[in-house]
């Protein structure tokens, strides 16, 4: 299984909502691995990535916050020039579209992970594999 | 100026004494030709007959717009379809619309009351009417057309819309005396300002606006930016068209044409009528219309009555600014939208939570509305795309039921006020009631 859950939060437009999310998870002890957050005009969306997606979804939703959780990729790839080209070369080849991804470097070694979300999660997974990319379990990357 | 000074100044007595006689007369008319009033009087225990003094309307049943709309098309018609010489409705978007029928004598009449407003506002012969308001099924445009020519002025039917050749128009033409909504007299005069077309270029006097609820604020604002007299005008479609009220010169009130339309102000909890001063719904009897008399319309529309002489002369009965309605209606861009109608939208999307709140503004001298609902885990994904398309989804479910486009905003969950009683569903930004 190598599908990662991702936790996203409705942000309203409006002072100090991000921050009452954040303070949410602090409180339940929850550490984010990984966020980006997609802003339009009007809303926004806080994409986590936490160790334990079913207790961050429990507390904020106890908080009023509407959550999504659903499956991303996670690859592990070099923390140099050329990292992210090799991965996003092997999905255009294989003719799979990229939503959205963000990445963060690990602290302790030379690789950077990246968190991509695909149309097709599966043919993603199977496109990345067969080019080689180092994909990440969940115990891997909620472990770092 | 006064255009019929025998009507329009006749004493308290003289008034209520043609008043008295055309009301036994219509209310014999109505109970002998519409087969809804004979059995609404008949339910209600009164006859023609017991219609002995102006008191005795009091013993009339009310009626209402969903009377009207029930009687879809021609229910409500006094006379044979041979006599009607034409129709107008009302917009229509709480359901069907509401049909109104003349007969030539209506339309003689129409002309009568709008030729008294436009000569109210400084009308007469001399004068060139850019007339606005939308030609059709609509009132607007016929009954300022039928006004205006009666007055003997030129009437420009440009209706609604255009706005460049409005202006355009509003130069090569000369036009005196403008009527329109005072929203788009706004919008026309900021569009004027932008385009660097200075008072000494055109030749406005005045406006009739009306078809919308207006401030005093609007009226400085507009009389200062088009150099004119900005007046009130009020009507119905249900009793005649625009015509049934106008603001003199004074600009204290809107002399209401009390010889044909015989208003009263009721309270709206006890239904039962006020005294002169009072603030209340006005109800509105037509006199002596023919082809669609109408008893004890109630109008929604909250104002007071003032009796007496006005500084004008003329001794018409004066009505308040309207400052608001007895039930939850708006009136966007001159469309009539009722909350209940958003609410159905809603509720035909799976997922959505029925918490709403309505905020209307006019940001740019036109009305827009926003629509904020709250977000649900069925309406929500990680994807941008796919959380705009439930937007969009609810903006065409809103403009299928009310016809108008809003803009639709996700809150929060739980961030919409919520109350014990009826929810604060509406914000109206445009502050008309002050």
């Amino acid at each position: 299984m190598m599908k990662l859950k991702q936790t996203s939060v409705f942000l309203e437009n409006r002072k100090g909502r991000l921050w009452k999310a954040i303070s949410t998870l602090r409180e339940a002890d929850i550490n984010i691995r990984a966020l980006s957050i997609a802003d339009t005009s009007e809303f926004g969306i806080l994409r986590m990535i936490v160790p334990d997606p079913d207790k961050a979804k429990e507390v904020l939703e106890e908080n009023t916050f509407v959550v999504k959780t659903n499956e991303v990729i996670g690859v592990e790839i070099p923390d140099q020039p050329g990292g992210l080209d090799g991965i996003l070369e092997i999905l255009t080849k294989a003719d799979i579209n990229v939503e959205y991804l963000y990445a963060f470097v690990e602290k302790k070694a030379d690789q950077a992970i990246v968190v991509l979300r695909t149309e097709d999660i599966d043919a993603g997974i199977k496109a990345l594999k067969e080019g080689g990319a180092n994909l990440l379990s969940p115990e891997e990357l909620y472990g770092l | 100026m006064i255009w019929n000074k025998e009507a329009e100044c006749m004493t308290a007595g003289e008034m209520e004494e043609l008043q008295l006689k055309r009301l036994q007369e219509v209310v014999k008319r109505a109970y002998e030709n519409v087969p809804y009033y004979r059995k609404a009087f008949d339910d209600a225990g009164v006859r023609p007959e017991d219609i002995e003094t102006l008191q005795d309307i009091e013993k009339l049943p009310f009626t209402s717009k969903t009377d009207l709309r029930d009687a879809y098309p021609f229910g409500m018609f006094a006379v044979p379809d041979d006599d009607i010489v034409e129709i107008h409705t009302t917009s229509g978007t709480t359901g069907k619309p509401t049909v109104s029928g003349y007969t030539q004598n209506d339309i003689e009449l129409w002309g009568e009351v709008v030729a008294r407003a436009l000569v109210m506002a400084g009308g007469d012969k001399k004068d060139k009417i850019q007339n606005c308001y939308g030609y059709g099924l609509f009132t607007g445009g016929m009954g300022v057309h039928y006004g205006g020519q009666k007055i003997g002025a030129t009437v420009i039917p440009v209706s609604a819309g255009n706005t460049m050749r409005q202006i355009e128009i509003m130069q090569d033409f000369d036009s005196t005396i403008l009527t329109c909504t005072p929203s788009y007299a706004m919008y026309l005069a900021e569009v004027l300002e932008n385009q660097g077309v200075g008072h000494d270029k055109i030749s406005l006097k005045a406006g009739v606006f009306g078809a919308e609820m207006w401030t005093e604020e609007m009226r400085a604002e507009i009389e200062k930016k088009l150099n004119i007299d900005a007046l009130n005008i009020y009507g119905l479609t249900e009793i005649i068209g625009p015509g049934v009220a106008q603001e003199c010169m004074v600009k204290d009130g809107l002399h209401i044409f009390d010889d044909h339309f015989y208003p009263e102000i009721i309270d709206t909890q006890t239904l039962k009528a006020l005294p002169a001063g009072e603030k209340g719904e006005l109800v509105l009897t037509t006199l002596t219309r023919e082809g669609m008399p109408v008893i004890r319309f109630r109008t929604r529309d909250i104002t007071a009555l003032r009796y007496g002489q006005c500084e004008c002369g003329r001794t018409h009965v004066k009505m308040d600014r309207i400052t608001g309605r007895s039930d939850d209606m708006l009136k966007i861009r001159g469309v009539i939208v009722f909350p209940s109608q958003i609410e159905r939208a809603l509720l035909k999307i799976e997922g959505l939570e029925p918490q709403y709140q309505i905020i209307v503004s006019r940001p740019q001298q036109l009305d827009e509305l926003e629509v904020q609902v709250e977000a649900s885990p069925a309406l929500f994904s990680d994807e941008v795309k796919y959380v705009e398309e439930v937007k969009k989804n609810i903006e065409q479910h809103i403009h299928n039921e009310i016809g108008i486009r809003v803009n639709v905003t996700l809150v929060e969950p739980q961030s919409l006020p919520r109350s014990e009683g009826k929810a604060v569903r509406i914000i109206d930004k445009r502050e008309l009631s002050k």
